[in-house]
């Protein structure tokens, strides 16, 4: 088991590895960042450009091969290159991975959780009302963009804000600016500025796991082992969540996996909405600035999320699922 | 009449329906039924008979849309009256069931002990954790599973069939109950462990002292352990007895039939099978009358208009009943029961020629797997040996079949000459022509002459293609015209016993033995030599198995056809085979013509399997002496030095040890042995000292 | 081997064997498989809802035009950041653009990207997904492994990558792009349910007439696997717009002086506070376009799949 669970993780690196030289190239052919240089007043000299584009390791002059070569052996030791404004991109990562993780964490475990409960709850109620209301609330979810959902959330809460005549709720950046204050002070104004950003996520996320979750959980429900179980005496209800509940969660690992993906960018999105300065965005706004090497360095990050998210799940299935241990 | 005893169970005209838009599905009408305290009650009927769900109604675990009427009685509590709740406390303490899929019936994600002891613990709040899963490792003992202490701590996949059965009995007795629903319990399982089972539960049976519902489709299974026997049909109780009464006085033509299409394994062979037409009605548009009257040869008027009442024909005696207009008459003798369904003239087969020729000759043939294990960590555990070095051949007009459990390597075998390649080891001639040495367009060409048909008729064809369509499909392939291809599916029909009339229809307008009749016509469509049949009739009901061998009787004298047949029913077998070829985890442990192995079985995994074959005749079935296999088939990926049965092997039991180092050492070669019939050979070292089946 | 197909395989429509859905055993004259779906899509009310409002939809992004007097390029200056009035029934934005227009000639945009972007995803999965099912071996493994590159980056993020290169193209090719980075996960379950369907006798039985392997994945592979892939092209078309108008939200996609919904969200997100109307009205067709084919899609995918609508135990 420890072996296999070894083989996958290698598999999984050498995945990331061509993953992100795959996005390397991508971004070195689709963005030029020499166009900026060019037409500037007064002109930038030739000389100086060749050295510029040599700091940030993107002269198209020299072959891709060769930048993409200079890029991934300095990533093995742990140099990212240098962002636009000169910065270490490991650096930049460093600073900004705490943030999106805050945001990922948060909304897919509470979302997860949520999802699971609704289908579960939907599913042992199907047809009744509150299933074809969780069924409609999630279908509007899906049908609406994340970012139209944060936006028509920030009307509201504006409106509340304006409503009870006070700052209630914050939803521009991770924190306010300049504030200061005890833990308390410190933690009570990061949550606020949280909250809008998770209940988006939670939402979202919970919308597609309770889908999925009902489907399973309604394959359950008519599986020999309830009959069984009821049969031995327990009462319907008790069959469901002792037995059913436990293998509907199973399939429930592997969908996690799934839509970490999406999740991810989706919460990069949100990101961008709310002003936030997470790998997201980073990821988003260096596309605009030709920023070849923040691009690279935040897919590399994407990459190892995802595929950390990956290994997760195949641990918790191999948890949850004695057939595949053995 | 005064009852000296309150029955433990007493089912009052019981119905239930499942609404459905287009009509409700009436699965049982009106059934009334006791069961006495410690009795063994036999319920016998085909797939939608009302068998299970009558059943699944005395439990309560009916789905919540069923509608159910009547009353049902147990202890003198009504069961109807009782919430989900009540009933859970008489549920697996005072009526346990065991399920016919002992893999799906078990939950997959808790170990066998935790299931146990859970049944334990649910009726029993002051038992401890421990003294439950100590329970549980004495009752995985009393079921039979070795080792019980450490089987206790598996998970059910763990577990082969057979094992789960018993993990499945040990749950219905834990609580000492005083009824067990046993609902096809052995349906999903090999012959021998059948037997197994049977036993199990007769013990199980004996040690609570509990009544026993047993639900089968298998009347020989009922012949050997029930006391009295419920017959039914369409939702109906149509027959009810004594066991004896209903073997040998039957008294509803439906019974009579059933009885008659059976092949029995002491009688096949010698006469023909007397096919049952037709199909049940469907329980949703049910006809008025008698629902069996569309089949029933001996129909009247009043079958086809009034619903006959289940009742006793016999003035003296009160217990046995029908419902049948006329069985009166045919309980006082006016219709002879053998006459009612006439037994079908069998077309002169041609003694076949003794001639050397083979159409299809097997050498030396192995087909290993790498086995994998994990659905997510996918990994090579072992080998499988499925086929391990068998050799046989198939003489032109003969039909020769291989018999065996799953696992013994009889599909692989098939599967393995289909693909008209060269196979891992070993060699295929088909036709005289070497498989490995084929080209293109030659194996396309040779394809013609070997066709297969399929288990699951459902399965085999495509179900969006109309029936013209499929049976064409072969034809397009060769690329024969359009007007040929027409003709020919319209004759196929006609050859196979179809209206040609429905040829335009789709697959699901059939029933399960129309539709192997139409993969029958697929497989004849570019007019084979050889026709491949993977156990054709066993995914069949019983009345309509008997029309299908048949056809291929017929066939195979009309048409000349050489048969491989694999089938694990050996009265199917011996119906219909001239050659038999017994295999047993890879290997042919016994070959020889049927007649003569059959007769006299020599090798002792042959003198289990037919000793463990049920005969539908109670006074036949009770007198039986069987041979006993011990344990289930070893993991298909060990290794064995020596025979490869001596891990179930009764004889092996018997030797002594310096008789048992053969065993041990050497792989015992298939050989003829002194005193057998001709053509005769046995893998076994120790025939002579053979006395088990004496 | 592959992160998650194994769950993703399901019984190929084995559910749709008449014969398991005691509602079907009454009927006297049995239908078949494509009469039982649209007998039970007929009888979702869901389904009508989102037939209702597509149709709707589809009508006025092409009617609609026709008897309003502005156009999507149109400027009424003398109404600048006008709410609804019955001039501009959308309102105007802050350079006399007409929202009501300029929502129409998006949705025209949304449409025509779904409709043709969700189906070619759909048409990439089942080859691709049929192909390495059946084939096995080395094609299978090599496949799979493509596919799980693919999945480590997802498809946002790709389009993202590549949005310099097909934004100074036309906005078909951003079609062209949508539809090319997101046949992963269907080609994934088409090809396990390939391999699940590889072992049904039928095709077995195919292949031992001599039938070819393309011939097979043509005759009994794909339409085997029919209802899955309308199913997933439906809701395709709802990925792939809800995709696009992201992707433009954010100035990745659709750029102006072309017009989608979603530059015109992106364009009213600013004044979403102050001039709701220039972010709402495009906001609630985008959703209620997205809404009717979820409808759809999901009706299908239940009267496919009998089972779901059963209710059970």
């Amino acid at each position: 088991m420890f072996v296999y669970l070894v083989r996958r993780i290698v598999n999984y690196i050498i995945l990331t590895v061509i993953a992100s030289c795959l996005a390397y190239v991508l971004a070195s052919l689709s963005l030029n960042p020499t166009a900026k240089y060019l037409g500037r007043n007064p002109p930038v000299d030739p000389h100086s450009l060749q050295n510029i584009l040599n700091k940030f390791g993107v002269n198209p002059d020299v072959p891709l091969i060769e930048r993409l070569w200079h890029w991934f052996s300095g990533v093995l030791h742990g140099d990212f290159g240098l962002a636009i404004n000169s910065e270490p991109i490991s650096r930049v990562i460093w600073e900004r991975a705490g943030i999106s993780l805050q945001l990922l964490l948060i909304g897919s475990i509470i979302g997860a959780v949520l999802g699971v409960v609704l289908g579960v709850w939907g599913a042992v109620r199907q047809y009744k009302a509150s299933d074809s209301i969780v069924t409609y609330l999630s279908y509007i979810v899906f049908s609406t963009p994340t970012f139209v959902i944060a936006i028509f959330l920030m009307i509201a809460a504006t409106a509340l804000n304006r409503a009870i005549g006070h700052q209630l709720i914050t939803f521009t950046g991770q924190y306010s600016a300049g504030i200061s204050g005890g833990f308390f002070t410190q933690f009570g104004d990061r949550a606020a500025h949280l909250l809008l950003p998770t209940i988006v996520l939670v939402l979202t996320s919970a919308a597609s796991y309770s889908r999925y979750q009902r489907n399973v959980m309604l394959d359950v429900l008519g599986a020999d082992y309830i009959r069984t179980a009821r049969a031995k005496g327990r009462t319907r209800g008790a069959a469901l969540i002792r037995h059913g509940v436990r293998v509907a969660l199973i399939p429930m690992s592997t969908f996690f996996a799934y839509s970490f993906g999406t999740l991810v960018a989706g919460a990069s999105m949100l990101e961008i909405v709310f002003s936030w300065h997470g790998m997201g965005e980073l990821l988003l706004t260096s596309i605009n600035t030709s920023d070849i090497n923040a691009v690279a360095g935040s897919t590399l990050f994407t990459a190892v999320l995802i595929l950390c998210s990956s290994t997760l799940s195949e641990v918790l299935y191999a948890a949850l699922d004695p057939r595949v241990r053995s | 009449m005064a009852e000296p005893t309150r029955p433990l169970l007493e089912v009052k005209d019981l119905s239930v329906t499942f609404p459905q838009g287009s009509g409700d599905v009436r699965a049982v009408r009106g059934i009334s039924y006791q069961i006495n305290e410690g009795e063994f009650l036999g319920i016998v009927g085909e797939s939608g008979s009302g068998k299970s769900v009558s059943s699944l109604a005395v439990m309560g675990l009916l789905p919540t849309t069923a509608q159910v009427t009547g009353e049902i009685w147990f202890d003198g509590r009504p069961l109807l009256q009782l919430n989900d709740r009540e009933l859970s406390r008489v549920r697996g303490k005072e009526i346990s069931i065991i399920f016919q899929d002992p893999l799906s019936a078990l939950t997959p994600v808790y170990t066998v002990g935790d299931q146990i002891a859970e049944a334990l613990r649910l009726h029993d709040r002051a038992l401890t954790k421990q003294a439950a899963e100590a329970r549980a490792v004495e009752l995985l003992g009393i079921v039979g599973i070795p080792d019980p202490k450490r089987r206790v701590k598996a998970f059910p996949h763990e577990f082969s069939g057979g094992m789960r059965q018993r993990a499945m009995i040990a749950m219905a007795i834990a609580n000492n109950p005083r009824l067990i629903i046993a609902d096809e319990p052995t349906t999903a399982l090999d012959v021998t462990i059948q037997a197994q089972i049977l036993e199990v539960l007769e013990e199980a049976k004996r040690i609570t002292g509990a009544a026993v519902s047993l639900i089968t489709h298998d009347l020989g299974v009922v012949a050997g352990h029930a006391d009295r026997v419920a017959v039914m049909y369409a939702g109906k109780l149509v027959e009810l007895g004594s066991t004896e009464q209903v073997f040998t006085e039957p008294t509803m033509p439906y019974t009579i039939g059933l009885l008659r299409s059976v092949p029995n394994i002491l009688t096949a062979g010698t006469e023909r099978l007397v096919p049952l037409e037709g199909r049940p009605p469907s329980l949703a548009a049910l006809p008025a009358g008698c629902p069996f009257a569309a089949r029933c040869p001996i129909a009247i008027d009043e079958c086809r208009e009034i619903e006959p009442a289940l009742i006793s024909y016999d003035p003296a005696d009160a217990t046995h009943t029908a419902a049948c207009h006329r069985g009166a008459e045919i309980t006082n003798g006016e219709l002879v029961r053998s006459e009612i369904f006439p037994r079908p003239e069998a077309l002169v087969d041609d003694e076949i020629a003794e001639s050397t020729e083979k159409v299809l000759e097997v050498k030396e043939l192995k087909r290993h797997f790498p086995l994998m294990r994990g659905a997510v960590f996918r990994r090579r555990v072992g080998t499988v040996r499925a086929v391990d070095g068998i050799s046989f051949d198939l003489r032109p007009g003969s039909t020769l079949a291989l018999v065996g459990e799953s696992g013994c390597g009889k599909s692989t075998t098939i599967l393995e000459i289909m693909e008209l390649v060269a196979p891992q080891e070993g060699s295929i001639t088909v036709d005289g022509r070497d498989v490995s040495k084929l080209s293109r367009a030659e194996r396309l060409a040779l394809r013609k002459d070997i066709q297969i048909v399929f288990q699951d008729p459902m399965a085999a064809v495509d179900p969006r293609l109309p029936v013209s369509e499929v049976i064409a499909e072969p034809l397009l392939v060769h690329k024969v015209p359009k007007a040929e291809r027409d003709a020919k599916v319209a004759e196929l029909l006609e050859l196979v016993g179809l209206d040609p009339s429905m040829a335009d229809r789709f697959p699901h307008e059939f029933s399960g033995g129309q539709r192997q009749r139409i993969g029958i016509a697929r497989a004849l469509a570019t007019d084979p030599r050889i026709l491949v049949l993977d156990e054709p009739v066993s995914a069949l009901d019983v009345s309509i198995q008997a029309g299908v061998i048949n056809l291929l009787e017929d066939l195979k004298v009309r048409l000349g056809l050489s048969l491989l047949f694999v089938a694990h029913d050996l009265a199917v077998v011996r119906q219909i085979a001239d050659e038999v070829a017994v295999m047993y985890l890879g290997r042919i442990v016994e070959q020889g013509p049927i007649s003569d192995v059959f007769r006299e079985p020599r090798h002792p995994y042959t003198q289990a399997l037919i000793s463990a074959a049920p005969i539908p005749d109670p006074a036949i079935e009770r007198a039986r002496e069987r041979v006993l296999l011990q344990g289930d088939l070893p993991s298909p990926t060990s290794e064995f030095a020596g025979c490869r049965f001596r891990s179930r092997c009764p004889l092996y039991r018997l030797l002594p040890p310096d008789a048992q180092a053969l065993c041990q050492s050497e792989d015992p070669e298939l050989a003829r042995h002194d005193g057998a019939p001709a053509r005769v050979e046995v893998a076994c070292h120790h025939v002579e000292r053979n006395t088990l089946a004496a | 081997m592959s992160l998650s197909e194994t769950l993703l395989a399901e019984e190929p429509d084995a559910a749709l064997e008449p014969e398991l859905t005691p509602a079907e055993q009454g009927r006297r004259k049995p239908l078949s498989r494509g009469g039982l779906i649209w007998r039970r899509l007929r009888s979702t009310p869901r389904f009508w809802v989102g037939v209702g409002l597509f149709a709707f939809l589809v009508a006025w992004a092409y009617l609609g035009p026709l008897v309003y007097p502005y156009g999507p390029d149109d400027r009424d200056i003398y109404n600048m950041g006008m709410g609804p009035t019955m001039m501009h029934w959308f309102g105007t934005d802050s350079i006399g653009m007409d929202i009501y227009a300029q929502t129409i000639s998006g949705l025209q945009k949304s449409l025509v990207i779904g409709l043709v972007a969700g189906p070619l995803s759909t048409l990439i999965a089942a080859i691709v997904g049929s192909v390495a099912g059946y084939l096995g071996g080395i094609v299978d493994k090599s496949i799979a492994w493509v596919i799980d590159l693919l999945l480590v980056l997802p498809s946002f993020f790709l389009l993202v990558l590549l949005s310099p290169i097909f934004t100074q193209l036309s906005w078909v090719f951003l079609t062209l792009f949508l539809s090319i980075f997101s046949w992963m996960i269907m080609a994934q379950v088409v090809r396990s349910q390939t391999r699940s369907l590889k072992n049904r006798e039928f095709v077995k039985a195919a292949r031992f007439m001599g039938m070819s392997t393309p011939q097979i994945i043509a005759k009994h592979i794909i339409p085997n696997i029919a209802s899955l892939l309308i199913i997933d092209a439906t809701l395709g078309v709802a990925a792939m717009i809800l995709s696009e108008t992201s992707l433009s939200f954010f100035g990745f996609g659709v750029k102006p002086p072309a017009v989608s919904l979603g530059t015109l969200l992106s364009d009213g997100t600013g004044a979403a506070l102050t001039r709701p109307w220039l972010f709402v009205f495009p906001a609630a067709v985008l959703i209620v376009l997205l809404f009717a084919i979820s409808l759809i899609g999901d009706a299908f995918r239940d009267a496919v799949d009998p089972t779901s609508g059963a209710n059970r135990g």
